[in-house]
């Protein structure tokens, strides 16, 4: 290992006021994504954790907080990043933050299954000069495989103390714990494990000599980090020499750089390091196939992996109407029920109405669509925990490139299904700009959970058996709307050629149940709290407007509700829609669950706690089976929710594209839904 | 460009059938792409296992130091490789 002096580091040591009268350190957690870091921050903090953004980007910032033998240990999760270049929005937090707000420790969290390309982040996680403790993580897995890491010999080559851990076992974590604390206060001495060779090396002394006149820089900057990344030539670190006295001199040693093939030399010096560390600590084993191939050569067949996959989420959709039919049943029966002893045991007529029609029909009609939606997260929660999410991007990539996009964008398009506002924020990870506010504006057509209630409700009342069909057949929609889209945009107003696609195929593994339940419960509670805040208050305004002015018929035209609704409904009646439709729809924009809730108001609870369905299906209702496909279709496409169209805001940053989201789909919705409740008068279906 | 191995003649790692193990010689091209290469491992001299094809011939799937990646044809093309002897 090539160790060179660390002459520059006694000014950064003075930057690193230590806190010894309080012990609180500063850990943050870096890593390659998909390491467990996240799992192992949760392991290591449990539910003290603190969810907030970082600075001027929509990036979720973790802290969390553990006492450990008389410190406080202030934990801070970062980004996951494959390298410390300039290259995303993930990889300057993370550098940015190493960098400029020097944590006590880093710890660095590491793929045990996976040495090789995880070790390229060490090489560089080095440089910048933190203190480092190594995670080996699924270090269990490792073992299990056949694989044997000398642990020993690690720590000897890297000079940093390394952990073997398991965050999904929990095991490992009071050992991390006590090198983290010691780490924090050992003597630190800086070392870089890569050498770049004499040429490079005597450039980067000269670099690091230039950089040390200016003492701001000297400060604030570990010199060879800055000297490395200036020869690399990355556009970020220069810039933060502006202003500097020795900006000049620095741009005047980078002229006759040849960037490229530095940065190639050093990837490469990195990478030889790394195999010379690996070829003594590592001994693989030596499985060439490994089950992971015998299972892609099925489901990434040339001729099944497509079938394979619709077959796969048709069957996902199907099941969740199935298996949640009975469930759902029982929710509404007991609703009913309550609704109904309400109506009959509140004496004040008011109350008795806000309660039975208000509050229990509309909260109550959106608990009966936990069951679909937990059942539907479940599966997909499986389906990404056993690494098949990245094969359906693999098998759909060059789809997705024929329309400008790339299995990257597959992936938020894939989570839109459970909520737009997430699957919207994931698109940072998408680094060319054009790329990403194509996928940001097409997500929204991607059906989210909550307009499964609504299709649910439709499609179980005017499609009998064939409902499950009928929403797998929304959902196609929403897909093929979305791709149709994204092409529009693509030779349009978003022209270009989309970035390069480099995507990991993870091996498969049988899904955590820990993990799934746990995600799966995550996002479904997140739907059940917005049944007690938004919806409630939702249903609460519905009410009144379906009650005001007082005496007038519950929801009934004279009502404030029905007076906006046959206002517009003149705009809708070419689509067989009345104004109650109307006044649903309109709510829908607060959150898309009301659309389900209110609908159940307005037909359901209105009618003395008679069941939602003979209330739609009911002639009085003027809905048909042609109007319900064109009302699905419609709630599918038109504007995004509140909260999603804020996501939209501030993830693109322009209230043009914002507002360009909101009138195109508005408009394409009308014209889809014309064009479906058309259709299905000329199938009969009316 | 090692002047060795000469005699062996040097093609593009997207014209390389599944089943096939290669050597990185060079990278062409510029950039992001090139970076995002790198940082795989994608360097000179790494050896490269060509897994399998997607179902529509593209992407390819490929073994870079033991672990899978997917990688568009178009991308795949502006690496150098060489065929390695097993």
């Amino acid at each position: 290992m090539p160790h060179e002096g660390g002459m520059h580091w006694h000014h950064r040591a003075r930057r690193r006021e230590r806190h010894h009268e309080e012990h609180r350190l500063r850990i943050a957690l870096a890593g390659n994504p998909n390491v467990g870091k996240t799992s192992l921050f949760n392991a290591l903090t449990g539910a003290r954790q603190h969810v907030g953004n970082w600075p001027g980007v929509t990036v979720e910032k973790k802290i969390g907080i553990r006492r450990h033998r008389g410190h406080l240990l202030e934990f801070i999760d970062l980004p996951g990043t494959y390298s410390l270049t300039a290259n995303s929005i993930d990889e300057i937090i993370t550098r940015d933050y190493i960098i400029d707000e020097a944590p006590d420790v880093v710890i660095h969290v590491v793929d045990a299954t996976n040495m090789d390309r995880n070790l390229y982040l060490t090489t560089q996680l080095m440089t910048t000069g933190a203190r480092l403790v190594m995670a080996l993580n699924m270090f269990d897995v490792s073992e299990a495989r056949g694989d044997c890491i000398d642990l020993e010999k690690m720590e000897e080559f890297l000079e940093i103390p390394v952990v073997p851990t398991s965050a999904s076992e929990r095991t490992g974590m009071d050992r991390l714990l006590d090198e983290i604390v010691e780490e924090a206060d050992r003597e630190h001495h800086h070392h870089h494990m890569v050498g770049y060779g004499d040429e490079l090396e005597r450039k980067i002394s000269v670099l690091v000599e230039t950089l040390d006149q200016d003492p701001e820089i000297s400060e604030k900057y570990p010199l060879r980090w800055m000297s490395v990344k200036l020869l690399e030539g990355d556009e970020n670190v220069l810039e933060r020499l502006s202003g500097s006295s020795v900006e000049d001199p620095v741009r005047a040693l980078l002229t006759d750089a040849d960037h490229e093939e530095i940065e190639v030399e050093m990837a490469e010096r990195r990478y030889e390091v790394i195999d010379a560390i690996l070829g003594q600590a590592l001994v693989r084993c030596q499985l060439r196939v490994t089950p992971s191939d015998y299972v892609d050569r099925v489901l990434t067949h040339k001729w099944l992996g497509i079938p394979i996959f619709l077959a796969m989420m048709w069957g996902a959709f199907t099941l969740t109407f199935t298996v949640s039919i009975p469930f759902s049943a029982m929710i509404d029966a007991a609703f009913a029920h309550l609704s109904g002893w309400v109506s009959d045991n509140v004496a004040t007529e008011w109350l008795a109405s806000l309660l039975a029609d208000g509050i229990i029909s509309g909260v109550g009609f959106v608990l009966i669509f936990v069951p679909p939606i937990f059942v539907l997260f479940l599966l997909l929660a499986i389906l990404e925990d056993t690494g098949y999410l990245a094969r359906a991007a693999f098998n759909m990539d060059r789809i997705m490139a024929n329309l400008g996009l790339h299995g990257k964008s597959f992936i938020p398009m894939l989570m839109g299904f459970g909520c737009n506002v997430p699957a919207i924020l994931s698109t940072r990870s998408i680094e060319d700009r054009k790329d990403r506010f194509i996928t940001i504006l097409v997500n929204p057509f991607m059906s989210c959970g909550a307009r499964l209630p609504v299709f649910v409700l439709l499609a179980g009342a005017f499609f009998g058996a064939a409902a499950g069909t009928a929403i797998f057949g929304i959902y196609i929609l929403g897909i093929l709307v979305a791709i149709i889209t994204a092409k529009l945009l693509r030779s349009t107003l978003l022209k270009g050629e989309p970035a390069p696609f480099i995507m990991e195929m993870p091996r498969y593994h049988l899904p955590s149940t820990k993990l799934v339940l746990a995600h799966t419960w995550e996002r479904t509670r997140m739907y059940i709290r917005k049944a007690g805040t938004v919806i409630l208050l939702g249903a609460i305004i519905v009410w009144l407007m379906a009650s005001l002015p007082w005496g007038v018929e519950y929801g009934s035209e004279d009502s404030v509700a029905g007076m906006i609704g046959k206002v517009l409904e003149p705009l809708v009646a070419p689509l067989g829609f009345d104004w109650r439709i109307v006044v649903a729809l309109l709510f829908g924009f607060v959150a898309k669950e009301l659309v389900a809730g209110t609908l159940g108001v307005l037909f359901g609870g209105g009618e003395g706690g008679g069941s939602l369905v003979k209330g739609l299906t009911d002639p009085s209702s003027g809905l048909n089976a042609a109007s319900a496909a064109g009302l699905m279709a419609f709630t599918l496409l038109y504007t995004p929710c509140l909260a999603t169209v804020g996501v939209i805001w501030k993830e693109t940053g322009s209230i043009r594209w914002t507002a360009f989201s909101v009138v195109y789909s508005l408009v394409l919705a009308w014209l889809v839904a014309f064009l479906f409740y058309r259709a299905g008068l000329a199938l009969g279906w009316g | 460009m090692p002047s060795t191995d000469d005699e062996v003649p040097l093609v593009r790692l997207d014209e390389v059938q599944p089943g096939r193990r290669v050597k990185v010689v060079h990278l062409k091209g510029r950039g992001r792409l090139r970076r995002r290469l790198l940082a795989v491992g994608m360097v000179p001299g790494a050896i490269v296992e060509v897994l399998r094809m997607a179902p529509l011939d593209d992407p390819v799937e490929y073994r870079v130091k033991g672990t899978d990646y997917s990688i568009r044809r178009c991308d795949a093309h502006l690496v150098v490789v060489r065929f390695e002897e097993d």
